[in-house]
């Protein structure tokens, strides 16, 4: 059943309690600023407020109701842990522009929180104060070109990006005022090494990858990879997206790259999804440790005489500079900070080897019933990639028809069409978190629904069947996007 | 329609463009290219004026699965851009050889690595294997 708007069930002069206006008008704000009309607001009860959002809280899919394999999402669960102890009034009642003796339990949590990142990254200095992903990658090319610029090496502004990557890495690029040159993938899914030695120059500032790569195998020739970015003079961004798959395993900073960005909302199970808030927290290794965004949480002494304190633009006078109000969103580093602790060293180790074994094992069944893989000759990381390309054409089944199909068996669909450089293609990416029940069930389902295609039986192309709201027309909303709810006339 | 119009030059990055009498040169994506991005929503153009050089990008054609680059063939000046994209990008989809045109240029350069409509039929059918 579909929920109304909020708006259509709004009735003149109702009203609830906790939402009545103000009897103070404020005089603070100068006339120009204040508007003339107003601003439509629905007229509802408190309990007309409370019903509406929770129904439609019901109508979601999560992961704490259903099985999430969103490829490059990392969507894993979220212990309930980290939430009860950064909740914590010590913690949530802190304000951040308290002074740091009534602040030293939080900075000392920030401060090793830097410290196991730094470990199991390989990387030599951590910032914490990228708000998410994007502004992670903001702040890592931004330091490649302060590195570049300070040494007065002012024509390297070309960033190489594989043509698998993540469209935010071309984004950044440009956004930080480099061209972007765009590397091929060889048939094998590794990046071309020969295209890269050709495009590489004086004009290289970096390259950026993701690795495992978007397309869900491991990068094999990276060292050699480091190695001709280095000697060409350019340095190695690498994108945290896919991190999951190697923690504890291999560290970015041993493979040559220079610096990192980490989504500690998918790799350390903060919560995501539906835009936030998320963390992008950066490490970096030698070459980059003056340009780090600041603030960063530094110590003196050790034991009881252990002082934390932020080091600002004073202690890195070559900073990039500050990206926030504050340092990040703070209470999702600390759900990270609990998450870390609370798995340890040997914890990380067995989320990237079940995470991979998860893939494996789904990879594996779905290509005994048929399925076509995109790179069938590799092994798969924590995700990896089917293509439909055949029964889109013979069957008319698209990955999206079996993404809409899923929704009805009640699991979260994959990620659809991405990377763009395999047609009709499903990522699929388990997480550690789940059982082999659940990963039978999910085969199961996916195999149900490329038989009754075959069977020629199937309705496909009308699913999903069993939710509120029944395929969408992307197309037209995507065409004639209507956001603002308008009165209807009289 | 599978046919591809005999009068065009094609590129590799399934672009089409026909050298019109007046010297010249239209530009739009082939019907490959329309079939793989799906239902289109949205084009942006270049200015009229603007200068675009071979193998740079021109415009931006997004549909709801991805957007992607439009790499002018030639080098030279945009002379006039197809308005009507702008509400109806759905032409590109309908009629990419027709009214899915999308800029005309006054080529300054021959375009470099074209090919014939044969020659273009093959390299979809390598693409295909």
């Amino acid at each position: 059943m579909t929920e109304p708007l909020i708006f259509e069930k709004s009735r003149s002069g109702r009203r609830a309690f906790a939402q009545a206006p103000r009897e103070t008008v404020d005089t603070s704000i100068p006339s120009e600023f204040l508007r003339d009309d107003v601003p439509l607001m629905p007229e509802v009860s408190e309990m007309q407020v409370v019903r509406h959002y929770t129904r439609l809280s019901q109508q979601n899919f999560s992961i704490d109701t259903q099985f999430y394999p969103l490829g490059s999402c990392t969507m894993k669960y979220n212990p309930r842990a980290c939430n009860a102890v950064a909740m914590l009034p010590g913690f949530a009642g802190r304000h951040p522009l308290g002074p740091v003796s009534h602040g030293q339990g939080f900075l000392s949590c920030m401060y090793d929180l830097q410290e196991m990142l730094k470990a199991v990254t390989g990387m030599m200095g951590v910032s914490l104060t990228p708000m998410a992903g994007a502004q992670g990658e903001f702040a890592g090319v931004a330091m490649i070109r302060a590195y570049h610029t300070a040494r007065g090496d002012h024509e390297r502004t070309e960033i190489i990006v594989p043509d698998a990557a993540h469209g935010t890495n071309p984004a950044t690029a440009v956004m930080c005022g480099c061209t972007v040159r765009e590397l091929p993938t060889a048939a094998d899914g590794d990046i071309d090494v020969d295209a890269l030695q050709a495009i590489v120059g004086p004009n290289t500032a970096g390259i950026m990858l993701t690795n495992p790569s978007t397309l869900g195998v491991f990068e094999r020739r990276i060292m050699e990879v480091a190695e001709i970015v280095h000697a060409a003079g350019g340095l190695l961004y690498y994108d945290g997206a896919n991190l999951n798959a190697i923690l504890g395993k291999v560290r970015p900073g041993d493979m040559g790259f220079d610096v990192i960005h980490m989504n500690l909302h998918k790799t350390f199970s903060t919560p995501h999804g539906g835009g936030g808030p998320g963390s992008g927290a950066i490490g970096v290794g030698e070459r980059l440790l003056p340009f780090m965004p600041v603030p960063i949480v530094g110590k003196t002494g050790e034991g009881d005489d252990a002082w934390y304190d932020w080091l600002t633009e004073k202690d890195l006078p070559q900073t990039i500079g500050q990206l926030s109000a504050f340092m990040g969103n703070s209470g999702v580093l600390l759900r990270a900070y609990v998450y870390m602790r609370m798995v340890g060293k040997e914890g990380m180790r067995r989320i990237a080897e079940f995470a991979t074994l998860n893939a494996n094992y789904i990879q594996a069944r779905l290509r005994a019933a048929g399925f076509e893989l995109a790179y069938p000759e590799r092994r798969a990381t924590h995700e990896f990639i089917v293509t439909l390309k055949k029964e889109a054409k013979t069957l008319d089944l698209t990955a999206m028809d079996v993404a809409k199909a899923l929704l009805d068996y009640g699991y979260h669909a994959p990620t659809t069409y991405f990377p763009l450089l395999v047609p009709e293609c499903l990522l699929i990416e388990p997480t550690e978190t789940e059982t082999q029940d659940i990963l039978d069930r999910f085969c199961d389902a996916m195999i149900a629904i490329i038989e009754s295609a075959r069977s020629g039986e199937s309705r496909h192309k009308e699913a999903p069947f069993s939710l509120p709201v029944r395929r969408l027309d992307d197309v037209k909303a995507a065409r004639n996007l209507d956001l603002a709810y308008k009165v209807p006339a009289e | 329609m599978n046919e591809l119009p005999g009068d065009l030059i094609y590129t590799s990055e399934h672009e089409w463009l026909r050298q019109e009498e007046d010297g010249t040169v239209t530009v739009g994506i082939t019907n490959h290219a329309q079939e793989a991005l799906g239902d289109l929503v949205y084009v942006e153009l270049p200015e009229v004026g603007q200068e675009v050089s071979s193998g740079g990008d021109m415009a931006v054609v997004e549909s709801v699965k991805a957007a992607s680059d439009v790499y002018s063939p030639v080098s030279g000046e945009v002379i006039s851009v197809n308005e009507e994209l702008a509400d109806t990008p759905e032409n590109i989809n309908s009629d990419p050889y027709g009214d899915g045109w999308i800029v005309r240029i006054r080529a300054s350069e021959v375009a470099a690595d074209t090919m014939t409509p044969n020659e273009y039929q093959e390299f979809l059918d390598a693409l295909d294997e």
